[in-house]
């Protein structure tokens, strides 16, 4: 009797070692856009938006057009694409330094002008590639290499950015919700989000943004099970998990 | 043959893009360009294109990235502090070989300075400007026509060499109104089987990308660079040489400042004294050669520049031999007079350097200090 297969690499991911760190989430989300290309048959047809961050390596081993621009600007260079060739399935994929803080103006405007792009935005509250320093989104009392002593904003390091609730006002934007990767059942809830954003770029309805919650032990300093744990107890209470607007309207998330 | 129209360079830039086939433009508001981002607002819909009103000049690079990596033809353009904040993006549309067209009708500065004409970014244009070793192909238009003519060949000359074209004029170039004929020509861009995007119909996965970790990777593409550069200065240097076969004194100058040497020139032979022009249309390929040469039959040169004196160091990087080199340039927005550049002339050519002159902004015998 043939066995059915029902899970195994996406053919869109070389057989390459891959480049992240052990526990990290990106890998985990790298896997879900490939499965959610390949059931959407838009492997063809699709550029993926490389940042500058961990995530810019995603070149070296995914089966897709690539096209990595500089740091924070991808929202821009994504709008380009997307109106010189309107056919093509824009994935644009950000971290937190390069979403929330050097590309901030960009990822608002392509929003606002719901430009018909969709962003993954993983949000490790933490700068990766750069070895560990304070990220916009670094928790009230994180450490990092650049706040030893942890994030005080009253030390004039400002406070964790919540980027869902900042672009939720704004009438470009047709999806967004924030998930996280780091239990499976989240895991499959992330990918239900990010077919959600999917179908609304496909269906041309405008800017959609799934933000991720991601573990990053090598830099938090700990064991990937206790950086899951983090992710859990820390992050999630900062980063309320759920959608914030549904087909252009804004809904509570876990209401 | 097109029809004569009066039009001004702005507008004519504009237009010739447009019927060079640029599919995309994207502009952020700044004065002395604002006629060019209005008129694409207008005509880039109305043809079906591409137009956005980016939310800054950083954004609208990095728009012009993107749709240059999807293939189409490309542009942006700004006046100084626009181009400033433009460097990052320039340095990656280098860096992933991507075409495209930017235009610089540049204003006084540094700083925010102000809205008059200047040729103080010529450093900026020729030099780098972005990080990374690289050179953009630099127009330096004289009149509108010559801005017309010259935004249509930087569309095919950035796709010819992948590298992105600047075209250089300045608030007067960009503001006047002068008669054009336009080009009636079909674009012909050439296959891009490097781009992304679109329907892949079973090709390989392409990469736009400037970067890479593994050891010599970039050091090799540099020398790719290097290879294309030496074609572009073989083939795309382009200068005007006015009355230099019997010249006692050359001028040298471009664009705006081009213009009133001329009109010198032409006082000046009216005199009976013998000056020539030399008048770089291709800033960067740069004449070296042609300024060399003609420096083995002329004893004096005087350079005229909008600016503390920048593309001086290249006519003295020429080599002149033993032809002295002299300067008159107004910073800040500043225009040279005629009065004073003939007083220059006069001073050399007649007085044989007798006496002082004070005009500022005037050097005589200029050396690099
Ligand atoms: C203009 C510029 N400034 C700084 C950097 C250095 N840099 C590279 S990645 C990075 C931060 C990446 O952090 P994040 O976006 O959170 O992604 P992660 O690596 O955590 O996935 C920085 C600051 C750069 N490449 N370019
Ligand atoms: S540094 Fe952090 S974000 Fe980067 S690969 Fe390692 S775990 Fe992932």
């Amino acid at each position: 009797m043939e066995m059915e297969k029902i899970a195994g690499r996406s053919s869109l991911w070389d057989a390459k070692p891959s480049p992240y760190c052990p526990g990290c989430g990106h890998g985990v989300v790298h896997r879900v856009l490939c499965e959610l290309i390949e059931e959407y048959n838009l492997a063809d047809n699709c550029v993926f938006m490389a940042p500058v961050g961990c995530s810019i390596l995603a070149y070296t081993f995914l089966g897709l057009d690539v096209c990595q621009s500089a740091h924070g600007r991808t929202p821009a260079a994504a709008t380009g694409i997307k109106r010189a060739r309107p056919d093509t399935f824009v994935l644009a994929y950000q971290g937190d330094g390069d979403l929330a803080s050097i590309g901030t103006a960009e990822i608002i405007h392509a929003a606002n002008r719901g430009e018909n792009i969709t962003t993954i935005f993983v949000n490790n509250a933490i700068y990766g590639m750069t070895g560990g320093q304070m990220a916009p989104t670094t928790l009230a009392g994180q450490t990092a290499t650049t706040c030893s002593n942890g994030r005080d904003a009253s030390l004039g390091m400002g406070n964790p950015l919540r980027v869902c609730e900042m672009l939720q006002s704004l009438a470009g934007v047709t999806y967004l919700a924030r998930t996280t990767v780091h239990t499976p059942a989240n895991v499959i809830k992330t990918k239900i989000a990010i077919k959600k954003a999917f179908d609304v770029q496909l269906k041309r309805q405008g800017f959609s943004l799934v933000e991720i919650l991601s573990s990053c032990p090598v830099n938090w300093g700990m064991q990937p099970v206790a950086a899951l744990d983090f992710v859990d107890k820390k992050m999630v209470p900062q980063y309320p998990l759920g959608e914030f607007k549904v087909g252009g309207v804004s809904v509570t998330p876990g209401a | 043959m097109g029809e004569r129209v009066l039009m001004k360079g702005n507008e004519a830039i504009a237009e010739a893009a447009i019927r060079a086939g640029v599919q995309s433009y994207f502009g952020y508001p700044i004065t002395p360009q604002n006629e060019l981002i209005a008129y694409m607002s207008v005509h880039m819909p109305a043809k079906g294109r591409t137009f956005i009103q980016a939310e800054s000049e950083l954004a609208a690079i990095n728009m012009v990235y993107g749709a240059a990596a999807a293939g189409m033809r490309s542009m942006t353009s700004s006046s100084s502090p626009g181009l400033s904040l433009k460097q990052e993006g320039i340095s990656y549309l280098v860096g992933a070989q991507l075409p495209a067209v930017i235009v610089n009708i540049m204003r006084g500065g540094p700083g925010l300075g102000n809205i008059a004409p200047s040729q103080a970014d010529y450093f900026q244009a020729c030099k780098g400007g972005g990080h990374g070793d690289y050179h953009l192909v630099v127009y330096a238009p004289a009149t509108v026509q010559e801005a017309a003519d010259l935004t249509t060949k930087s569309f095919d000359v950035a796709d010819r060499y992948r590298n992105p074209v600047l075209i250089l004029g300045d608030a007067i170039i960009g503001q006047m109104m002068e008669p054009v004929v336009l080009s009636e020509s079909t674009p012909n861009p050439p296959p891009k089987p490097w781009a992304v995007g679109g329907i892949r119909n079973g090709r390989k996965p392409n990469l736009i990308n400037s970067l890479s970790l593994e050891e010599g990777v970039v050091e090799e593409w540099n020398w790719l660079f290097k290879a294309k550069y030496e074609e572009i200065k073989k083939n795309e240097l382009m200068v005007e040489m006015l009355d230099c076969e019997d010249a006692d004194l050359i001028l040298v100058a471009y664009g705006t400042t081009s213009r009133i040497c001329k009109e010198v020139l032409r006082q000046s032979r009216a005199r009976g004294l013998k000056v020539g022009l030399i008048r770089p249309i291709t800033l960067w390929p740069f004449p070296y050669r042609a300024i060399a040469q003609a420096a083995r039959k002329t004893p004096e040169f005087l350079v005229v520049e909008m600016s503390l004196g920048q593309m001086i160091e290249d006519v003295k990087l020429a080599g002149l031999g033993d032809a002295a080199i002299h300067f008159h340039g107004r910073p800040g927005g500043g225009v040279p007079r005629e009065i004073d550049i003939r007083e220059i002339i006069e001073h050399v050519l007649v007085q044989k350097r007798a006496g002082k002159i004070a005009t500022r902004g005037t050097v005589i015998d200029w050396e690099i200090s």
